[in-house]
């Protein structure tokens, strides 16, 4: 059975985008083919973190409109061939996803491929309202900021009550936590919330942290995804969440603050 | 808590803050977001029939919504006029 993966956080800019291209990618790169979908309709975005922009010729709008078919609208991956991307469309138009149409997409979809991460836009407005409806987990990324929390703990409250399987009554959509741009050395110092204090504000199942990296910019710059950095901190966090999605126990990382104890015991920095 | 953590929490971090202040804003937040939708209606007409009998603010009534494992409870507040506020508002006015 195709299981749809959200990304999503209410707040803009905490990184739905960076963790889609990710896991979609990992998920693929474990043998699962997998469609990764943007959502974000006028700011497409996730063609330029997955280095295939040039390759854009048809849109998830044009496939809802019925002016391409799914194939034609699917872009494979240069790195992986298991793994396609769906392109949002640079249209205006707030109305040009519809429900119903988003639902015949990803019917077609689910014939097909195992997973479908769709990549939410920000706020809880349509676009994002339809990115979560039809979803059976949800990848919740937050920042170790009170805003993202707070925005994080709203889109939990969506998830509960407007998305498919709450209008069915069905069994609850799973809710994961990502907590990311996380530094270990400022919540050791008391300067940011830490993944426990969060955990126990949201109350979730954490999923993973993902590190604040410099992997995460490089990786945006070349057009490839962080996971396949794989020395980097980043890369390797989301390798982890990954792995623990599908079942595998893997100790968190990237939790603790790897500089020496002498070192924030004297202050020093 | 180790030694550690007690210099550390010295050091005036302000992620404490941050904290506290998220946990009695996303409690408030989820039990407003379970109220029932016709929470403000409800309190509309209740404050069009008590202003029949007596004059109140408009700020007067609340009407909250609880609800726990086993009940749900509505609790209807309203603060009748102080009966000395028109004496005072009078003494202010002169
Ligand atoms: N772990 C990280 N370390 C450092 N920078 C990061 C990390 N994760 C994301 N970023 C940076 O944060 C910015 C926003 O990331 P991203 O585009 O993934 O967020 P988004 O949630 O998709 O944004 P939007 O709401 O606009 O769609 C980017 O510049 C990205 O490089
Ligand atoms: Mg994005």
């Amino acid at each position: 059975m195709a299981r749809i993966i959200v990304v999503t956080s209410g707040k803009g800019g905490v990184g739905k985008t960076t963790t889609s291209a990710a896991i979609a990618m990992g998920l693929a790169k474990k043998g699962h083919k997998t469609a990764v979908i943007d959502f974000d309709v006028g700011l497409r975005n996730l063609d330029l973190i997955m280095g295939c922009e040039r390759r854009v010729v048809y849109d998830f709008v044009n496939v809802i409109n019925q002016e391409a078919t799914l194939n034609q609208a699917l872009i494979r991956d240069k790195n992986c061939n298991l793994l396609y991307i769906l392109p949002a469309s640079q249209t205006r138009d707030k109305d040009a996803l519809s429900l119903e149409g988003v639902g015949r997409v990803l019917d077609e979809l689910k014939k097909d491929f195992k997973y479908i991460v769709c990549d939410s836009p920000a706020g809880i407005e349509k676009g994002a309202h339809l990115a979560m409806y039809f979803a059976d987990d949800a990848f919740v990324v937050t920042n170790p900021e009170v805003s993202s929390v707070r925005d994080s703990d709203r889109m939990l409250g969506i998830l509960a009550s407007k998305s498919r399987r709450a209008e069915l009554s069905e069994e609850p959509i799973k809710e994961y936590l990502l907590l990311t741009r996380y530094s270990p050395d400022r919540v050791k110092l008391g300067e940011m919330l830490s993944v426990d204090d969060v955990q126990e504000i949201l109350s979730l199942h954490l999923l993973g942290v993902i590190p604040e990296s410099k992997s995460v910019l490089n990786a945006s710059n070349s057009g490839t995804p962080v996971i396949l950095d794989e020395k980097s901190d980043a890369g390797q966090a989301y390798a982890d969440i990954v792995a623990r999605y599908l079942g595998e126990n893997r100790p968190h990382r990237f939790i603790d603050d790897k500089k020496g104890f002498f070192r924030n015991f004297f202050g020093g920095k | 808590m180790s030694l550690l953590d007690y210099f550390r929490i010295t050091k005036g971090g302000s992620a404490s803050l941050a904290k506290e202040r998220l946990q009695i804003l996303v409690a408030h937040e989820r039990s407003s977001r379970n109220q029932p939708s016709y929470l403000p209606q409800l309190q509309k007409e209740l404050l069009e029939v008590i202003r029949k009998y007596i004059h109140v603010e408009q700020d007067a009534i609340s009407v909250n919504f609880e609800q726990d494992d086993n009940q749900e409870t509505l609790e209807v507040n309203i603060v009748l006029p102080d009966i000395d506020t028109k004496k005072t508002k009078n003494a202010k006015n002169t």
